[in-house]
């Protein structure tokens, strides 16, 4: 473990001393908790986290170390990193360098040996907060005070375009399905062949869900963010899909217009940011969980099946359902908190659901919904 | 889908007896159950023939039937309470194996009862190695190469195929019971016919061997609707090849991307599917190559199981009980999670911690065992620990194992004993050895003896390493020690590198301060090491002090551990179940330990105004300490309860009852040391105030605790630590007697070869030793000449010298190495008392009467209450001794007395002022549930009060008999004497001795014949009573065979008999004889020996014996007892009757 000291400030002023882990240096962003107990090399790739401060909960991180396949960005998105205890040993017939290396590469400042249990209970408690993690040379009131006041000043969430700063900025195809990793799980689907082509629209978009369209069969088109719905026409798609990414879509009206104009006209699937996108095209409203919803058990019940899934999730914003209107309904519902985790149009071929059916991490539960997507697409012929 | 209407009544197995592979685990699982389907409104009917269970209270079902778990008791069973549905799937192997059984007979259908948690069809597919392998290619899945065997013939054609090493693994056996690794084709035959034997359907699997790869767990969990959870990923840190029961494991798994983990996960459910799982617990094991990731299937168990027990305790997720319900129909949506009492149970458990799990041994009990693990469970028990590192959590079992070490220490002299190279060289002859039916040389030296130098230690150690054995974590630690590296040891042992960079962490900070003295500028240097899992005890070693001055250094410095809560779901949700663990973390304000703040002992709790009582559980099983005293701690849980206190279960044994998070209002799943209880009771006693802790009930492992608590302070709750010390020591306790004029078998003590053969030649022989201070029989031994005195008192010094470690450093820091010579009660009755004493009044619980001889261990032998052959005076004479001596003490709660009795003479052998084995047995067969009883009075309630005032003495007969892990350990001689062997126990209960006897020899799996040879070979003291044995087996039909002088004695009286050779006479003979099949097969076998040569010319008997399963007797009481049994108590007839305890208690009053 590095003898360089680094504190943990929360906004509220409560702060936690540990040890610097990654690069040495200053960040800030809203610090949240996951869950999930295997799969940091995803997390710390995962798009959806950038502006964030990740908490991982398992207390026993980097064990693994980091390797070429399992990276669902190129590189961490994430504000900053915080463990119980990062591995001093790497043990994986996989990696590539340990996680030490790997942060310091890309500049992901981060802290470790703090109690996590007790960070994560007082977000719990007192809900997700912005915080600031600096390596120090020592700890003391001013260097606690000046890392509070950081944390203080950081911009919230609410409001912030983050899709925009993690979207491709050029086009580009994807043709790789999941290959040697491919679930047997049930409704996994390999296609032979790529015959039915989607754009997808990026806002922040994980790899494993490119993969699982080419699995499905589709061929994806990945496009910017702010990509208008007429150039989404012009490449003639089979259907859209609408990718997760990180923060507030409220934001993010340019989208949620270019979603209105494809309604109806091509099928549509979203996850995750790209869900709560369509909502607000449905004419729903969007709000923030206290603490949201981050780790890879989170139990839903499709409401078409009446089946649990054990899903991976990664939000803190909602879509409010009592908002929903007429046009669409609750597909899918959170099993502890009664949540919207899924929605579709009543008429038209566009559904959504809040949670992360690719997983990556997480249990291969709900692969079944790639499958919706293209058999939607196949009904229009 | 809500719980069925259409069942009214379900019938519930148990697993029977505790034995290697099936031990408390399933009284916790069945106790789950049989409450959960209760609470749902169900009539339960419920069948174990295992006394000292929590699921055979009375209070627990509607019928309770102690009887023996065989078709036979079964069907009757059956047929008189007509249940609507059998539930197999919480009673292990066993009850499955049971059901199966049951359905195969036509039981099933002719009374219409439906298998519910698991189809025939499932279970076989899962327990039939070909149909398993068939499904998991089904699913996609690789298995071993492999073949099925019926005949040595097959077996060396499958062979061929999978080349050496080849596992063996016998069909429908549990805890791999048969199995094993044959490395040469030397040794394949007799394994392979071993194997055959084990197994009931004479089938043995022979598997590629996958030694070395990484092997992983997943427990899960299903229901109706085709939901499917995983609860727990258990990674074990011994590579496959080791029986994952005797594995050191840990969860969650750590070692595994996620990809990794979520391809096992697949391949689990799809296992799942494909086998028919419709509902319940099960688990499925998974070999993953560390090199390239490649995965194969080993098995899956449709039903709870040990791994499941520890995946409950591991995470909170209380899967039998969830399994319970999910067999009458819920779906897991259905059902909340207790924890959170607000999510669903529907999800998969995250945890913020890191569990260990390491496994007991008790090979010291089995002199000739091999010491090798392999894929035949050998541990009796094992420890479970939770830290916030792995580190923490390896370190806490370690130390929570008791065998005296507190933490990953050294074994390197001078701190430890192990003389490495002498243990090596053991080992290599151990590999050279011949396992055919000879007893092994034992492979003694452990003490050393040799001062070695570095490079021969070293060497010695990685050559050990290589094998993993009971200590081989501890031996790998040494070779860190010495300078092995991390690489260098993965590729001796095949640990996956991870845990080995976790222990050199431990290695380098002892390293870093070794020889340290303690300065104001180390609390930095504490808190780590406290992070790291070190005890006081060894952080005081490495700064040459004491223990209490780390402690003091460690308060006054504020560097106290934090009290976390095991919540199912890593904090994200309010947890409401306080099931604690302490774990030291940095990271409060500044950097200090035990901020109060993180401290969730309290949490969400509103102050209680109640009483607080702390009961210290037993730890791991082990032989001599088990099941019973968890029993006694659960009662006393739900006494105290009943009389408004608030109880604090502390305890370290994964599968207990007393560890469910239901059985107290607060658990504590820690280390029962004196550092982990005092930090529990500062805690405690900020909340609230403490009235004290109860050490009683937990066996010798709280016990020991009594005085250096009483001396921190801690009021101990019923007999004083004084009293304890009081019957524990020899002189103190001499006086008393002489005090009180009570009679004791003359002897002496010693503390050296010397003075042992100078009290010898006063007491002359044959003489008892033992050394002081041990439990269970430990080193205990009868010896008949001064020639065994003197190989006696080496190794009996060596075991004393252990025990004198811990006395040293808790009482009495001159304490010598103490052993206690007594004089033989040679043919004496033994018999046990247990009683409750309150101070004014003592109530007897009950007698009971050995239906062995004294000189077989208490533990050991088979028991009667009430006595059935003592004169009436001889009882009431004990019973009025047992009080004075309670009355003597100042016994505040249970104290259980050994008499001897020679002619109607008592003498007083030992007394214990604390729970003994048999409280359970007796508060069954008396219906008066003793340790509640006990425990109230401890909380200062009178018998008086209570109502409590004559001892209750059945009409009926209970017996309970003895079982034996014989069958585990090849190579270990089966005769019983001082030292306790056995792991568990049945009882039998009827309305003459006779039948009672027959049940429990029927429950102890050892089913009385009713026609065929019987093989009598008796020591010249014991021809009397054969004869009458042997006249009456003559009588019942049965062919008598003996040998030499025996078989002349016998035909002298007149008793027709087949004479057949000895082994030293030449074949053909008595073991061959043994082994012949066909028309007059043996069905019996009566050996009585004495010697050491005797027993060393009579072993090949005994073993054949146990080869061929053939039920047999080493004492001829027990014999007599047997043929009784099969006379009157209607085991020739057929006509066994059942009757549920509710109905024998009824009829008491």
């Amino acid at each position: 473990m590095s003898e360089a000291r680094a504190i943990l400030a929360l906004a509220d002023g409560r702060h936690f001393v540990g040890h610097a882990l990654g690069a040495r240096g200053t960040t800030t962003g809203e610090v949240v908790f996951t869950t999930a107990m295997s799969g940091y090399q995803e997390v710390l790739t995962d798009p959806s986290y950038a502006g964030q401060i990740v908490t991982m909960t398992a207390p026993q991180i980097g064990n693994t170390g980091i390797n070429g396949e399992d990276g669902e960005d190129e590189r961490p998105r994430l504000a900053g990193f915080i463990v119980r205890e990062a591995s001093p040993a790497v043990s994986s017939w996989r990696a590539d360098e340990s996680l030490e290396a790997y942060l310091q590469r890309h500049g992901i400042v981060g802290i470790q040996g703090i109690d996590t249990r007790t960070l994560t209970r007082h977000l719990r408690d007192l809900g997700a907060q912005n915080g600031a993690i600096g390596v120090v040379d020592d700890v003391n009131d001013a260097t606690i005070a000046a890392l509070v006041r950081k944390a203080k000043e950081a911009p919230s969430m609410v409001g912030l375009d983050l899709a925009t700063g993690v979207s491709t900025k050029e086009p580009y195809v994807w043709r790789e399905g999941t290959g040697r990793w491919h679930p047997s799980a049930p409704g996994a689907t390999l296609a032979k062949t790529l015959d039915k082509r989607v754009v997808a629209l990026d806002f922040g978009l994980k790899r494993n869900i490119l993969r699982c369209l080419v699995d499905a069969g589709c061929e994806v088109t990945v496009v910017p963010a702010k990509t208008t719905a007429a150039e989404i026409l012009a490449l003639a798609p089979d259907g859209v899909f609408l990718s997760n990414g990180p923060g507030d879509p409220a934001p993010l009206e340019y989208a949620v217009d270019t979603l209105r104009a494809l309604l109806g006209k091509k099928p549509i699937f979203g996850i995750c940011l790209g869900h709560q996108l369509l909502g607000r095209a449905f004419g729903a409203t969007t709000s923030k969980l206290r603490f949201g919803h981050r780790g890879v058990n989170q139990p839903v019940r499709d409401l078409t099946t009446g089946n649990i899934e054990i899903t991976t999730q990664n939000h803190g914003f909602i879509v409010d359902e009592a908002s929903l209107g007429q046009d669409a309904r609750v597909t899918h519902v959170h099993l502890n908190d009664g949540t919207c985790e899924g929605i579709a149009h009543q008429t038209l071929p566009a559904f959504s659901v809040q949670y992360h059916p690719e997983s990556a991490a997480g249990p291969h539960d709900s692969l079944y919904l790639f499958r919706r997507f293209v058999d939607m697409i196949e009904a229009r012929g | 889908m809500p719980r069925r209407e259409d069942l009214k009544k379900i019938l519930l197995v148990g697993s029977g007896p505790i034995v290697i592979g099936q031990a408390c685990e399933f009284d916790y699982s069945g106790t789950q159950g049989a409450k959960a389907l209760r609470a749902e409104g169900y009539e339960i009917v419920l069948v174990n023939s295992n006394p000292a269970t929590i699921m055979t209270d009375p209070e627990l079902a509607d019928r309770t039937y102690i009887e023996p778990l065989t078709v036979d008791a079964l069907t009757k069973i059956i047929e008189r309470e007509r249940p609507d549905a059998l539930l197999p799937t919480l009673g292990g192997q066993t009850a499955l194996n049971l059901a199966l059984a049951l359905d195969e007979a036509g039981v099933l259908e002719r009374y219409g009862v439906e298998l519910i948690g698991a189809s025939k069809e499932a279970i076989r597919k899962a327990e039939d190695r070909s149909l398993f392998k068939q499904a998991c290619a089904k699913v996609g899945l690789d298995t071993p190469r492999s073949g099925h065997a019926h005949t040595l013939e097959e077996a060396l054609e499958i062979v061929k195929d999978t080349g050496y090493p080849a596992i063996l693994r016998p069909s429908f056996t549990m805890g791999g019971m048969g199995g094993g690794i044959v490395w040469k084709p030397e040794e394949f035959a007799e394994k392979v016919e071993w194997a055959l034997s084990q197994s009931p359907t004479r089938e043995v699997l022979i598997e590629q061997s996958v030694i070395g790869w990484k092997e992983y767990e997943l427990e899960v969990i299903c229901d109706v609707a085709g939901n499917f959870a995983v609860v727990c990923s258990i990674e074990n840190i011994d590579p496959m090849g080791v029986h994952t029961g005797d594995s050191i494991t840990v969860a969650p798994a750590m070692t595994l991307t996620d990809r990794e983990y979520q391809r096992l996960r697949d391949g689990a459910r799809a296992i799942m599917r494909e086998i028919g799982v419709a509902t319940g617990g099960a688990n499925v094991q998974f070999a993953v190559n560390p090199k390239n990731g490649d995965v194969i299937v080993i098995e899956m168990n449709p039903r709870v199981s040990r791994s499941s027990a520890l995946a409950s305790k591991a995470t909170g997720y209380a899967i039998a009980k969830v399994a319970a319900k999910l067999a009458v129909g819920y779906r897991l949506d259905e059902l909340r999670n207790d924890i959170t009492r607000v999510t669903s149970a529907a999800f998969e458990p995250s945890i913020d911690y890191v569990v260990v799990k390491w496994p007991r041994f008790a090979f010291e009990k089995f002199p000739g065992a091999d010491p090798r693990l392999g894929t035949q469970m050998k541990s009796v028990g094992e420890a479970m620990a939770i830290g916030r590192t792995f580190c923490e959590a390896l370190q806490k079992a370690a130390r929570s194992l008791e065998t005296g070490k507190d933490g990953l220490c050294t074994l390197l002299p001078p701190e430890g004993g192990a003389d490495y190279p002498a243990l090596a060289a053991a080992l290599d002859r151990l590999g050279r050895r011949d396992l055919a039916n000879e007893p092994a040389p034992e492979p003694k030296p452990h003490v050393a003896q040799a001062i070695h130098d570095v490079a021969t230690t070293r060497a010695a150690v990685l050559k050990l390493v290589q094998v993993a054995t009971a200590d081989r974590l501890f031996q790998v630690g040494d070779a860190l020690r010495l300078g092995a590296t991390v690489e260098e040891l993965h590729g001796l042992t095949g640990i996956d590198p991870w845990f080995l960079a976790q222990m050199q962490r431990i290695v380098d900070y002892e390293r870093a301060y070794a020889g340290k003295p303690l300065g104001a500028g180390d609390v930095a240097r504490v808190r780590d090491g406290k992070a790291l899992g070190f005890s006081d005890r060894q952080l005081s070693r490495l700064a040459k002090t004491d223990e209490s001055s780390v402690r003091a250094f460690r308060h006054q410095h504020g560097v106290r551990p934090t009290f976390s809560r095991v919540d199912t779901c890593a904090a994200e949700f309010v947890a409401f179940t306080p099931y604690m663990y302490s774990h030291y973390d940095a990271g409060g304000p500044d950097g200090t330990c035990g901020d109060a703040a993180s401290d969730e002992a309290f949490a969400n709790q509103e102050p209680s105004n109640k009483q607080k009582v702390v009961i210290l559980g037993g730890g791991p099983n082990r032989i001599g300490q088990g099941i019973e005293f968890d029993y006694c701690c659960c009662h006393a849980a739900f006494a105290l309860r009943e009389m408004g206190h608030e109880t604090i279960m502390v305890n370290c044994n994964p599968e207990t009852v007393s560890t469910d998070y239901d059985t107290s209002d607060r658990l504590y799943f820690e280390p029962l040391t004196l550092e982990d209880v005092l930090e529990i009771c500062h805690r405690e006693a900020q909340g609230g105030e403490l009235a004290g802790v109860i050490v009683q009930l937990g066996g010798q492992t709280p016990l020991k605790l009594a005085k250096p608590l009483s001396q921190e302070g801690i009021p101990i709750l019923g007999t004083s630590a004084e009293a304890i010390d009081r019957a524990e020591d020899r002189e103190q306790f001499d006086v008393m007697l002489t005090r009180l004029g009570l009679r004791r078998p003359r002897g002496g003590i010693a503390h050296d070869e010397a003075s042992a053969l100078r009290v010898a030649r006063d007491l002359g022989y044959p003489l008892l030793v033992r050394p002081s201070y041990v439990l269970g029989g430990r080193a205990m031994m009868i010896v008949n000449d001064e020639d065994e005195l003197r190989q006696y008192v080496r190794p009996a010094v060596e075991v004393a010298e252990e025990a004198m470690r811990e006395i040293r450093r808790t009482k009495d820091s001159a304490a010598r190495p103490t052993i206690l010579i007594d004089e033989f009660l040679k043919d004496a009755i033994e018999c046990d008392v247990d009683c409750v004493c309150d101070g004014e009044n003592v109530v007897i619980g009950g007698v009971m009467q050995h239906i062995e001889e004294a000189g077989i261990h208490s533990g050991d032998s088979a028991c009667v209450l009430p006595p059935h052959t003592l004169p009436r005076f001889v009882v009431s004479s004990i019973k009025e001794q047992t009080r004075m001596l309670a009355m003597e003490l100042g016994v505040r709660g249970l104290m259980n007395v050994q008499f001897g009795v020679i002619n109607q003479a008592t003498f007083i052998i030992e007394v214990n002022p604390r729970a003994s084995r048999t409280v359970p047995f007796v508060s069954k067969a008396t219906g008066v549930p003793l340790a509640k009883i006990a425990s109230k009075v401890m909380a200062g309630a009178t018998l008086a009060s209570l109502g409590i005032t004559d001892e209750v003495v059945p009409k009926h007969v209970c017996v309970k008999e003895s079982v034996f892990p014989f069958a585990k350990f090849p190579g270990v001689d089966t005769i019983l004497g001082p030292e306790m062997r056995s792991t568990g126990e049945v009882m039998g209960i009827d309305s003459t001795f006779e039948r009672a006897f027959g049940k429990a020899i029927a429950a102890a799996g050892q089913g009385l014949p009713t026609k065929g040879a019987v093989v009598i070979s008796v020591k010249d003291d014991d021809k009397p009573v054969a004869v009458v044995v042997a006249r009456k087996m003559h009588r019942l039909g049965f062919k008598i065979v003996a040998t030499g002088g025996t078989a002349d004695t016998f035909i002298r009286c007149g008793i027709p008999t087949e004479k057949v050779a000895k082994v030293a006479e030449g074949s053909p003979h008595i073991v061959d004889r043994i082994k012949r099949k066909g028309e007059d097969e043996v069905v019996l076998v009566i050996n009585t020996t004495t010697g050491a040569r005797a027993i060393r010319d009579s072993y090949s008997i005994r073993r054949q014996t146990l080869l061929a399963g053939v039920p047999y007797f080493t004492t001829t009481s027990a014999a007599l007892a047997a043929v009784d049994a099969i006379q009157d108590g209607g085991v020739a007839g057929g006509q066994v009757e059942v009757r549920s305890l509710q109905e024998w208690n009824a009829t008491e009053g």
